[in-house]
């Protein structure tokens, strides 16, 4: 017996729908076998992960501050992948954007007018971008593969805002402790409704963005151009599009949404610089871009349940007190399903018996 | 059944009932087979018709889905290549499988299950060469061979092998006339031996020439055995296709001296991007309004690095190197030339002129989104899906284009039907200049004839046509006149009422640019 991959003359409409929950399904179970197996009980564990965050406003505020910077990068994420620029930085793209975006409320803190909040956020877009920009650059002009560069970037960004925090940027006034001094209110972004929790227009912006670029990929010559240049290179270059300036403009592109999610996570959710600003949402991001099929519409719902396992990631460790370790291990599952599962779209699956012809042992 | 020309016992192998399923497509219908020992055993078919499929299950590169195999009298079941060589099959096939940075050699040994030494392989190789009249240094670098040496080097490493089947798929669409004659005595000195062949073409003068006997096949289906020396081309056309193809109807060019050139190019010289591509050398050509310039030349002579060139895909130093209705365009890109009345049709479909995984629509969209932007592209750059699909529409219905849904992936449709889809996208703007690599490769007699005819058509309302293709009926077919390329240089074009077959051969093979011949070859 063996199992064979037949391609599908089209694409099935059927399984294009029903694959990611196939893929949430296989997830569970796996979930349930592993927590299991871990001696917890897996039903118990399974309705802190999924259910007991959705059930109080408050959580589902959080809910929104951890979906707003997921779905901000991996929106930028979906232009890159599609355009098959590899950009696997975007943590280090919303660190910088973060640290450009800070440089008003921490090196002027006596800076304070209406605008500053504005020009915090323009300062922060233009930091991830301009970061994106090297790896782009290198690509173009050196054919540096981008994946190594812009990952290795990443850790050189971390280190750099270790080191500010530390270092020149400290808090005078912090006892010694390895933060910047907190925004003053002008550098802060505001809540969305204030009175229910805490959530900020981090996740407006978020919207806003994945509305607009579904609009540019859907409906414009722009999005055109970048679709054939990721599927045919030649074949854009034929129909005379530059595929060097497509790298500089995907790059360009995700890195400024890491940016202002970078800037839009410290001036919202934290309000100051510590020597750690993300729990890895640059690459939970491309998790979620490709869980919502690189369709920025898709990316949002993908965020909100990705959020959501970061928040009951965080109620089962409290709750049930699983590991950090299992917790992402569950997360990576999940990606996994979701691509495996991808491939029914394309195949079927069938079942072969083995050829046993009498002459299988004839004169070979 | 055709065995009854064959007693038992010279029957080498034998196919009963043989099928293959993709999908709901049945690329071979139970297919019957016979091939005696020591005959050279043509396969007919068009593109498409389930020659490569038959093949590859009988190479073992495929498995079938039902029906017989039997070799000398046994039945057999060939599970790999490796199995099928043991057994005494061996294959040439049409696109190599040769590393350019490795010497022949070394491409053979590779090939050899067992590890023997690399100059015992080269000896073995050399006296092989000698004695079937196939010059080859073992030597030398597959990059710096033309593709007919190369081709000498598959079939060495195929006969080392000893078999008694020797399968070609496909053998002489990249030869010159004169290298295919080369072949073809090597063919009846193997049969001599007593060795069999099975050759695959869709060339029906040379299996005429050469084959003993023939199988053609249609749609998957055998249509019938014959003996091709009893038959005509024209008959075996007409098993092969189904029904008479029309000719192409071709009046002389008027002949107005004072006509303008659409299309001048002056001394374009462009290096090798690659270690392995070729540089082009002082290639200088006009075509005017009105005419239909062919350009011939074994593939790989700089063909591909031309319309690279002359499309601007790739840029030239100075403008005035390529220009287009008068303009030079030299520094200009693809969009830029489109826009002065240039059209292209690449010679790769797939992923070169249309992308696989696009509708029909946005395949339109591709190359004309500068020269139509008016009409297909609103405000802010939106896409007017509405108009591209009418278009589209257009284009499938005056290309008799064949598809299976409204607005399938271009992907979808046969290798025919999306030629004449991206031949119709750009003779729908009725363009100035039109410039086409290999109009109809791996395009069916159907499709291929209206694809000539609207070439042809073209021209004589006025627009100036340049195709390069490897096909010397096509281009004696429809060309005014045809220039030669080899190893990148041009040859004066030559006027279609002088050009013969062996004039524009000798010049395939380079007889024009003095090269002196390779030194071993002279040895040989």
């Amino acid at each position: 017996m063996r199992i064979e991959l037949v391609k599908r003359p089209q694409q099935s409409a059927l399984f294009s729908a029903l694959s990611p929950f196939i893929a949430f399904g296989l997830t569970i179970a796996t979930g349930a076998i592993l927590f299991a197996a871990l001696g917890k009980d897996p039903l118990e564990t399974l309705y802190f992960y999924f259910i007991d965050p959705l059930t109080e406003t408050w959580s589902l505020h959080e809910l929104a501050i951890k979906a707003a910077p997921l779905i901000l990068i991996a929106v930028g994420l979906s232009v890159c992948f599609l355009s098959s620029n590899w950009n696997i930085g975007a943590e280090g793209q919303f660190i910088m954007g973060a640290i450009a975006g800070s440089i008003l409320p921490v090196v002027f803190p006596d800076f304070q007018f209406w605008f500053v909040l504005p020009l915090m956020l323009l300062m922060g877009i233009a930091g991830g971008a301009a970061y994106a920009a090297i790896p782009a650059i290198l690509k173009v002009r050196f054919n540096t593969n981008e994946i190594l560069s812009s990952l290795m970037l990443v850790y050189v960004a971390q280190l750099f805002l270790d080191w500010l925090v530390r270092g020149p940027w400290r808090n005078p006034a912090g006892f010694n402790f390895p933060e910047t001094r907190s925004f003053h209110e002008y550098a802060r972004l505001p809540e969305i409704w204030a009175e229910s929790g805490r959530a900020h227009y981090g996740f407006a912006f978020a919207l806003i963005a994945a509305l607009i670029l579904w609009f540019v990929l859907s409906r414009t010559l722009k999005g055109f151009e970048i679709k054939l240049i990721g599927q045919s290179p030649r074949a854009g270059r034929f129909a005379g599009f530059s595929a060097g300036r497509m790298v500089i403009f995907a790059f360009v592109i995700s890195g400024a949404m890491a940016g202002l999610a970078g800037i839009s996570e410290v001036s919202g959710a934290i309000g100051q610089l510590r020597p750690s600003i993300s729990p890895g949402y640059g690459f939970t991001a491309i998790i979620v871009a490709f869980l919502g099929r690189l369709n920025p519409l898709g990316i949002v719902a993908a965020g909100l349940v990705l959020a959501l396992t970061y928040l009951g990631g965080e109620a089962a460790q409290i709750s049930v007190g699983l590991s950090d370790k299992v917790v992402r291990a569950f997360q990576g599952s999940i990606l996994f399903f979701v691509l495996a599962c991808d491939t029914l779209i394309h195949y079927r699956i069938r079942l072969v018996r083995p050829n046993t012809a009498p002459a299988e042992a004839a004169n070979v | 059944m055709d065995q009854s020309y064959l007693s038992k016992a010279d029957v080498l192998l034998a196919v009963r009932g043989l099928t293959k399923i993709f999908g709901s497509l049945k690329a071979c219908d139970s297919i019957d087979l016979t091939i005696g020992k020591g005959e050279i055993h043509a396969l007919l078919g068009e593109n498409g018709a389930g020659k490569s499929t038959l093949v590859k299950m009988l190479f073992g590169s495929l498995e079938p889905a039902s029906g017989e195999i039997y070799w000398k009298g046994d039945q057999v079941r060939i599970a790999s290549p490796g199995q099928a060589r043991q057994i005494g099959i061996g294959m040439v096939f049409q696109h190599f499988s040769l590393f350019e940075a490795l010497t022949a050699a070394e491409n053979i040994a590779l090939s050899i299950d067992d590890d023997t030494p690399i100059m015992k392989i080269a000896e073995r190789a050399r006296s092989l060469s000698k004695a079937y009249g196939l010059p080859l240094d073992p030597f030398s670098h597959v990059g710096d061979l033309s593709v007919g040496e190369r081709q000498r080097i598959e079939i060495i490493r195929c006969l080392l092998q000893e078999p008694e089947l020797i399968i070609l798929d496909e053998p002489t669409s990249v030869l010159t006339p004169q290298e295919a004659d080369r072949l073809f005595e090597t063919l009846e000195r193997l049969k001599g031996e007593g060795k069999s062949i099975l050759y695959i073409s869709h060339r029906l003068e040379e299996v005429k020439r050469i084959c003993d006997r023939a199988t053609v096949l249609r749609h998957g289906k055998v249509v019938g055995h014959c003996d091709p020396r009893q038959e005509t081309a024209a008959s075996l056309a007409r098993m092969m296709v189904g029904l008479e193809v029309k000719n192409v109807v071709r009046e002389a060019p008027a002949t107005d001296a004072g006509r303008q050139p659409l299309l001048l190019i002056e001394n374009l010289n462009r290096k090798p991007a690659t270690p392995f591509s070729v540089p082009l050398r002082d290639i200088s050509v006009s075509v005017h309004a009105g005419e239909v310039l062919g350009i011939a030349g074994v593939a790989g002579n700089g063909q591909g690095e031309f319309f690279e060139a002359v499309s601007g895909e790739t840029l030239q130093d100075k403008a005035d190197i390529v220009c287009v209705s008068g303009k030079g365009v030299g520094r200009q890109g693809i969009s830029q030339r489109r826009l002065k009345g240039a059209a292209f049709v690449p010679e790769e479909r797939l992923g070169h002129g249309a992308a696989p995984a696009m509708k029909l629509s946005e395949n339109l969209l591709l190359s004309r989104y500068r020269t139509d932007a008016k009409e297909y592209l609103g405000a802010a750059g939106t896409i007017r899906t509405g108009r591209i699909a009418a278009a589209a529409r257009r284009i499938v219905d005056m290309m008799d284009v064949r598809k299976s849904a409204e607005d399938p992936e271009a992907s979808a449709l046969s290798g025919g039907n999306l030629q004449k889809f991206i031949i119709g996208r750009e003779l729908d703007r009725e363009p100035k200049v039109m410039v086409v690599n290999q109009p109809t490769w791996g395009v069916d007699a159907g499709a291929a004839a209206r694809i000539r005819q609207a070439l042809i058509d073209l021209a004589r309302s006025g627009s100036a046509v340049l195709v390069i293709s490897q096909d010397l009926d096509e281009l004696f077919e429809i060309s005014d006149s045809i220039a030669v390329m080899h190893d990148g240089r041009l040859s004066q074009p030559i006027p279609i009422g002088e050009a013969t077959f062996e004039k524009i051969g000798l010049l395939m093979g380079g007889a024009d640019d003095a090269h002196p011949p390779r030194p071993f070859e002279e040895t040989l």
